[in-house]
This record gives C-alpha cells, sequence and structure tokens, in this order.
C-alpha cells in the first residue's frame, strides 16, 4: 500500500521556521513508524533526523508525536494508524526542537534529576547478603520502574504546557520510585520537593500522561500515591 | 575543543557505567556515549543476570563456572571464569544495595530462576552424576538489564560522574604504546573534541548491525572494536558470534530464554517439541548456539512453519504456562508478541527464528580488564575495555544466558579499580601531533565525497549476505565468497555520497562512519571464521564439523595489517585451571 507521511522538517542551519514536508512512498501495515522514518531517511532524504536506538519500545528514543499523539516511534504499527489519510509526525512538544525531530530534553532530565533519583538509604546495609524485601513490596516499585525517560507524558500533559516550571509526571512517577522503597531512607526529603506550587500540586489528574505512556503506566495513580502521603504527612 | 581528564570512558551501558561509579571521587572522570545514557543496548537486557546465590536451592560458584566452561565449549579462559563466578554473588548482593529492584523470594531474597545451560550435578556428592537445570539468574520480572541499567545511572548522578551524550568516538590515540585519549564528534554541533586522559576505558558494546536479524539496538555497530582494530591492534575471537535461538521472527526482537525458563517449549511444523532429540536432558534449556542450530536443522529438515512472507519460523508455546505467569514473569517479552507481531501469548505459540546477539570476541583484554597489545601478554599503557565489547574471555565460543549482564558489572568494577590503581602514579603524556586532524581530515573527505552508492544500500547488502555467508552455519564456499563481497563493499564505500551536508545531528554522517566500522568488524569475523577448521561453540563449520582440541583449543588473535590487504592471524593459548575439556552434551 502507499502512504503519505508529512513530517515537521527544521534545520536551524537553513530554515527560520518549522515546516511540513510529504512523502509519499510504497509501506506495509506490518511496518512501524520508525520503520518509515527509517525508510525516508536512507531511500530519499538522507538529512532527515531523528533519535532511535533499541527499536522495540525500551530505550525511549523516539517518542514523537504520532497523528497528535504522543508515542514511540517504533511501538507503533501502521496497522494501527488510519493509513488511508496523510500521517502526521512532529516532535513532542514543549521542549526546543534542534532539528526536525530531535529536541533539546535538558530542562526534562533536569526535572528528573530534581528529584534525586536514586535510593538514599542511611542504615547499614548488611555486609553478606541482600536486603530483605516481601515480593510484595518489590512489585509494588516495577510499575513506576518501567520508566524509559522518553518524555511523552510530561509534554502531553496541559500542566506542562501551560506552565514551563511545572515538574511534570516523568519526575514524579521517579519520585514515587523512590519514595514507596522500603529500602530508601529520603521520602520526606523528596516529598519536601515535590510539595510545591510548581512541582506535585500542578497535577490536576488530567490523564493524558496515562493515554500517552508507551509503557502502560498509569502515571496518574502513582502521583495520587504521593498526594496522599503529603496529605498523611501533613495531619 | 581540548578536554583534561584522568580518566575517559566510552560507552554508558552497564560495563561503563559500573566502571565509572569505582572511580575515585579524587579524580577527573568523563562518560561519553552515542546515546543518553540510559538509551543503551544494556536496558534490553531481560531474563536475569546470575550468581550462585542458593536462594531458591543448593548452589555453588563452582558449578557457575563449570557451566560457563563447558558453555563456552572449552575456548573460555578459566582462570577469568573463576573470578567471575566466584565473584557473582557479591556484585548481585552489591546490585541490591545499590537501589536495584528485584523479585524476591516468599523470604524476601532475590528470585532465581533456571536459565539455559546453567546447571548442578544431580547427586550433591558427585560431581558427575546427570546434571539438571538449576535456579540461578536472579530477576527483576523481564526488565532485568532495564532496571539494572537505571541503578547504574542513578548511581552515577548521585557520585556527579561527568556525561558527555551524544558524542561519537571518532579516533583512538595510542602513540609509543600508550593510549593518550580519544577524538569524539558532538553531534548535536559536528565540533571535533579532544579528550586528552591517563586513562580510557573503552566500554563500547556488541555489533550485532553487521547482521539482518538482530535483537541489538541500531546503534551496536562495533565503533569501538572497529577503531582498536583501526588502530593496529589485535581483536580476540572475532569468529564467535552468537545467535539467540529465540527473536521475534522477521524482526529478531529478544524474546528471553527466561520464557523457555519459566517452562516455554519450542515446537515444530508437527507440533513435536524436537528439543528432546537434541538435548536428551535439559531440552529446551540448553545452551543457546545447541538451540540455534537445532531450529535451523529443523526447517531445513522441512519442519519449519511457513510464514506469510515465504520464510520459516519454529514455534515457542507458552500457552501452558497460564496467563498468571506470563502476566507477572515475562510481561515485556509476550507484550512485545503482541505489539509486532499481533500473537496472543497465552492463546497461541509464539513465532521466532534465530537472532544475532551477541559477541564473545571483542578486543583482548587480562581479567583486570588491561587491553593486550599482542597474543603473549603485553599490555597497552593506559588502556582498558570492559563489557561486550571485551574479550576477556569468560565466554569463549558461546556465552551462556545471564553471564553478560554479571560480566558488565563484575569487570566493569575491576576496571574502574584497576584504572584507580594505574592513576596513582600515571601522568598525563603530551600528544607527538594534534591527534584530531585525522578525524578532521576523514570527516572532510566524506562530506566532499561522491558517487552514487548510498550508506543505507551497502549496509543492507551486508547485513543479508552476513546473515547467509557467515551465520549459523558456515562452510569455506560461503566465507570465501564473503570475503570478495567484504572487499568490494570497501571499494564501494568510498563512492558513497552524504546526502546531509549540514553540522547540526548530521546522522546521516555518522552512520556512514558506523559503516566503516561495521565493514572492519565483518572482515575479522568472516576472516576468523574461514581460518577456523573446526566447530566449536557458534563457530559451526559444515565442512569441518568435530571440535579438534589438540589443533584448535585457542584463541585467534587478527590484525588489520597484514600483507595484500588481508588481515594476519595468530593465537593465544586458553587458560586451563581445573575442568578438562569433555564432550559437549546436555
Amino acid at each position: 500500500m502507499e502512504v503519505t507521511f508529512k513530517i515537521l522538517r527544521y534545520n536551524p542551519e537553513k530554515d527560520k521556521e518549522p515546516h511540513y514536508e510529504q512523502y509519499r512512498f510504497e509501506a506495509h501495515e506490518n511496518m512501524t513508524v520508525l520503520d518509515c522514518l527509517h525508510k525516508i531517511k536512507w531511500e530519499h532524504d538522507g538529512s532527515l533526523a531523528f533519535r532511535r536506538s533499541c527499536a522495540h519500545g525500551v530505550c525511549g528514543s523516539d517518542g514523537m508525536r504520532i497523528n497528535g499523539k504522543n508515542h514511540l516511534a517504533c511501538s507503533t504499527l501502521l496497522k494501527d494508524l488510519n493509513t488511508k489519510d496523510t500521517i502526521t509526525i512532529e516532535p513532542l512538544p514543549s521542549m526546543p526542537i534542534v532539528k526536525d525531530l530531535i529536541l533539546d530534553m535538558t530542562d526534562f532530565y533536569e526535572k528528573y534529576y530534581a528529584v534525586k533519583p536514586y535510593l538514599i538509604n542511611k542504615s547499614p546495609v548488611p555486609p553478606d547478603s541482600e536486603r530483605l524485601q516481601s515480593n510484595e513490596d518489590a512489585e509494588k516499585l516495577f510499575e513506576s520502574a518501567k520508566c524509559i525517560l522518553c518524555a511523552c507524558c510530561t509534554t502531553s500533559c496541559p500542566s506542562t504546557w501551560s506552565n514551563d516550571n511545572y515538574i511534570g509526571p516523568a519526575a514524579l512517577l521517579k519520585a514515587y520510585r523512590f519514595v514507596f522503597d522500603t529500602r530508601d531512607d529520603a521520602a520526606d526529603e523528596r516529598l519536601d520537593i515535590i510539595d510545591t506550587p510548581d512541582g506535585i500540586w500542578r497535577c490536576h489528574t488530567i490523564f493524558n500522561c496515562i493515554e500517552s505512556c508507551p509503557k502502560e503506566i498509569n502515571i496518574t495513580w502513582h502521583i495520587s500515591q504521593l498526594k496522599k502521603e503529603l496529605s498523611n504527612r501533613e495531619l | 575543543m581540548i578536554h583534561k581528564f584522568d580518566v575517559v570512558i566510552v560507552g554508558a551501558g552497564g560495563a561503563g557505567l559500573r566502571a565509572a561509579v569505582e572511580i575515585p571521587k579524587g579524580y577527573s572522570c568523563a562518560v561519553i556515549s552515542k546515546v543518553f545514557p540510559t538509551r543503551s543496548h544494556t536496558g534490553t537486557a531481560q531474563g536475569g543476570v546470575c550468581a550462585a546465590l542458593s536462594n531458591e536451592e543448593d548452589d555453588s560458584w563452582l558449578n557457575h563456572a563449570f557451566d560457563t566452561v563447558k558453555g563456552s565449549d572449552y575456548l573460555g579462559d578459566q582462570d577469568a571464569i573463576e573470578i567471575m563466578c566466584q565473584d557473582a554473588p557479591r556484585a548481585i548482593i552489591e546490585l541490591e544495595h545499590m537501589g536495584m529492584p528485584f523479585s524476591r523470594t516468599k523470604e524476601g531474597k532475590i528470585a532465581q530462576r533456571k536459565f539455559g545451560g546453567h546447571t548442578k550435578p544431580e547427586d550433591p556428592n558427585d560431581p558427575n552424576s546427570r546434571r539438571l537445570p538449576v535456579q540461578r539468574a536472579c530477576y527483576s520480572a523481564d526488565r532485568t538489564g532495564h532496571v539494572m541499567l537505571q541503578t547504574l545511572y542513578e548511581n552515577c548522578i548521585k557520585n556527579n560522574v561527568n556525561f558527555f551524550s551524544e558524542y561519537y568516538l571518532t579516533d583512538l590515540i595510542i602513540e609509543d604504546g600508550t593510549c593518550k585519549g580519544l577524538i569524539a564528534l558532538d553531534m548535536a554541533t559536528s565540533e571535533i573534541h579532544t579528550f586528552h586522559a591517563k586513562a580510557v576505558m573503552f566500554a563500547t558494546g556488541g555489533y550485532g548491525r553487521v547482521y539482518r536479524i538482530t535483537s541489538n539496538a541500531h546503534v551496536g555497530t562495533g565503533d569501538g572494536c572497529a577503531l582498536v582494530y583501526q588502530a593496529g591492534l589485535p581483536l580476540e575471537d572475532m569468529e564467535f558470534y552468537q545467535f539467540h535461538p529465540t527473536g521475534l521472527w522477521r524482526l529478531g526482537i529478544l524474546v528471553s530464554e527466561a520464557a523457555r525458563g519459566e517452562g516455554g517449549i519450542l515446537r515444530n511444523s508437527a507440533n513435536e517439541p524436537f528439543m528432546e532429540v537434541y538435548a536428551p536432558t535439559v531440552k529446551d534449556l540448553a545452551p543457546r548456539d545447541m538451540v540455534s542450530r537445532a531450529i535451523i536443522s529443523e526447517i531445513r529438515a522441512g519442519r519449519g512453519i511457513l510464514g506469510s512472507d515465504g520464510t520459516y519460523y519454529i514455534n515457542l508455546d507458552l500457552t501452558h504456562l497460564g496467563k498468571k505467569v506470563i502476566d507477572e514473569k515475562i510481561p515485556e517479552i509476550t507484550g512485545f508478541a503482541r505489539t509486532y507481531l499481533g500473537v496472543e501469548p497465552t492463546k497461541e505459540s509464539v513465532p521466532i527464528q534465530p537472532t544475532a546477539h551477541y559477541a564473545m570476541g571483542g578486543i583482548p583484554t587480562n581479567y583486570d580488564t588491561e587491553v593486550l597489545y599482542d597474543n603473549k601478554g603485553k599490555t597497552v599503557t593506559g588502556f582498558y575495555a570492559a563489557g561486550e565489547c571485551a574479550c576477556v574471555s569468560v565466554h569463549g565460543g558461546n556465552r551462556l544466558g545471564t553471564n553478560s549482564l554479571l560480566d558488565i558489572v563484575v569487570f566493569g568494577r575491576r576496571g574502574g579499580k584497576k584504572i584507580a590503581e594505574f592513576l596513582e602514579t600515571a601522568k598525563q603524556i603530551d600528544f607527538n601531533s594534534d591527534p584530531s586532524e585525522k578525524t578532521k581530515e576523514k570527516l572532510t573527505n566524506l562530506l566532499s565525497q561522491s558517487g552514487n552508492e548510498k550508506t543505507a544500500v551497502i549496509r543492507r547488502e551486508l547485513q543479508q549476505n552476513m546473515m547467509d555467508k557467515c551465520g549459523i552455519f558456515r562452510n569455506e564456499t560461503d566465507l570465501t565468497e564473503m570475503k570478495q563481497l567484504i572487499m568490494q563493499y570497501k571499494e564501494r564505500y568510498n563512492n558513497i555520497t552524504v546526502q546531509d551536508k549540514s553540522s547540526v545531528f548530521n546522522t546521516d554522517l555518522v552512520e556512514t562512519i558506523e559503516l566503516a566500522n561495521m565493514l572492519d568488524i565483518a572482515e575479522s569475523i568472516n576472516d576468523g571464521a574461514l581460518n577456523r577448521k573446526e566447530s566449536r561453540g557458534a563457530h559451526m563449520r559444515e565442512d569441518f564439523p568435530k571440535r579438534e582440541d589438540e589443533k584448535w583449543m585457542k584463541h585467534t588473535f587478527i590484525w588489520k595489517d597484514g600483507s595484500g590487504g588481508n588481515p594476519r592471524i595468530d593465537y593465544k593459548p586458553v587458560i586451563k585451571t581445573r575442568f578438562e575439556p569433555m564432550e559437549r552434551k546436555y
């Protein structure tokens, strides 16, 4: 079948503004959007720039806007899109474009670093064995630990669109990952960091994050657990 | 731009990050990577990381070492294997202490499951009794590599490690037998950066992308190994390349051995569980080289299943495991089957085919990760390598599943320690001349050369032919043809036009440099395979089907600089400690 891709292109050395370019080519319904971008790059226009690595939804490199929805190019198959109409590909919103589909993600990473995304444990560890943790407690972390930092959630959130300083769902999810780890001693420190007007309270439970998460993480639920923890703390 | 560091680590996967964590705070350390650290390929490892923790049943590091030696088809160096297996329980506990989330046992210990080739004697008092599968693989559902990579990166953030993300390695500076640094391209700007360092570690990963069907990420183009080869240093055992038996059909996306560890069964077109024939005791949990050959043998015997595109596959049956096991123990891989093949693993079999997966060979090192200058044991001052790009050799002719995640944390740490020791007395030695000139010239040439060739076209031909002629089954005719083809590709390379002339994220240019590296890697694999006239581990010669220990129980060392454009080959003896070679039956 023939498909048409309309891609937002921007080369800072040539273009004043981003603009759309169209590509029409032969494709198969089992191809992913990433396969199609490769086809365009490798057969038509070598200058098309996008990030990608693992190509099966684990590394989180190729989050982009596909027909207006944030998703991974490598996890979106043509058969799941309406290929009769033009397929529109744009970079994720709310981040500066560097070139074509490549964004400057510095701010996204800074917010992730802000929640101290590492285990802080002040008590001595057993010298020759693991710390015990029930499987139930371990599994409480698994869903949040699935996060691949693709930024699909944070850039899908209207709160992000309206306020650059909002910490965003990805960083909050990371905070959950450690606040609820029975081995971690710095829950209060992290809760303080997110307990600000531009922190967790800017989440208005809009659920866009859940819809856009390629790993199907119920991000809003995780954020609500943090909110509960904060309310309990204040009582 | 020139940067000065005590140590520069190239690659931000498990080995590079683990080494970085180990560098004492008093030394300056930079990690450069062609992708943001958490995008590294370690993150795609699924099933587990093994250690004889005995959390589920009695086990010992000696059992693990025996299995690793046997799995390697007696090509692994036994001193290094003993170090790795003995250090494994400590390494896993350390990861837990760093914060890695693990699946747990009822008692709250790290959970373990079965994996291919990991066994213990049925009678604990008789080491020679029948060996049955053992639960040795520590795991976090089927995202073990993902959470390991996250944990190691998190610990680097905690330690304030300097990262140079999306910097692409273009040259390795070795002068007078000493490594003095490296050159990298900042992909965002095309600026050339010189990293002047007392010590350099390569943790640059593998090169599955030289094959058409691979589980490897697009970044797996063997840049580190190729630069070592181009610098006139040897590579070791390049002919030993592992095909993982269960890649998703057509796509090569990995379906972890954990699927069989949890009870999955391979079936042919007659629905027969054929592994019983090839490995009567451990069946579907035989090592990867044997299972991959069994799958191809079934297909060649007409017992494959014909796919819609005219190619054949084999079924991986998980239906009997039940929804609970599938959803809790192997959710990620069954998700891949749903997304990419539209198959519901609780109800139907998953179509699979072998997929190029792991390089046993690579940059030769000793067990302290010091890079070898030659096959006599001399080392390159200030140069280290760890992880998949390195050949210690703990995997020999065939790596056991879960041993790669172990390799990266054990040898990443050992490398970090050895570097710290070296830095106590090391001095920064000046370059003889501006080392960035070569890269600048190379880039100018690539951007200005013109012709009717395309990077993607040559790459696709290389990948397909490596698959067909230098894959699971090999023979003299195919390998000789492949050698000619690689020479032709190298000539055609000079007629490539790089379409993108811009200096911002010129990924067209980067892919073209990667292709040059892939061609050198393919040459070293193919020449090694042509030269080794026996079958051992993953290297199967149809024209020499037997393992020949007297003649061939030795490592291949290959140099780029032979006569008449041919690589040069020499050998290094295998180090034996306590495990005598025996016939490899499972």
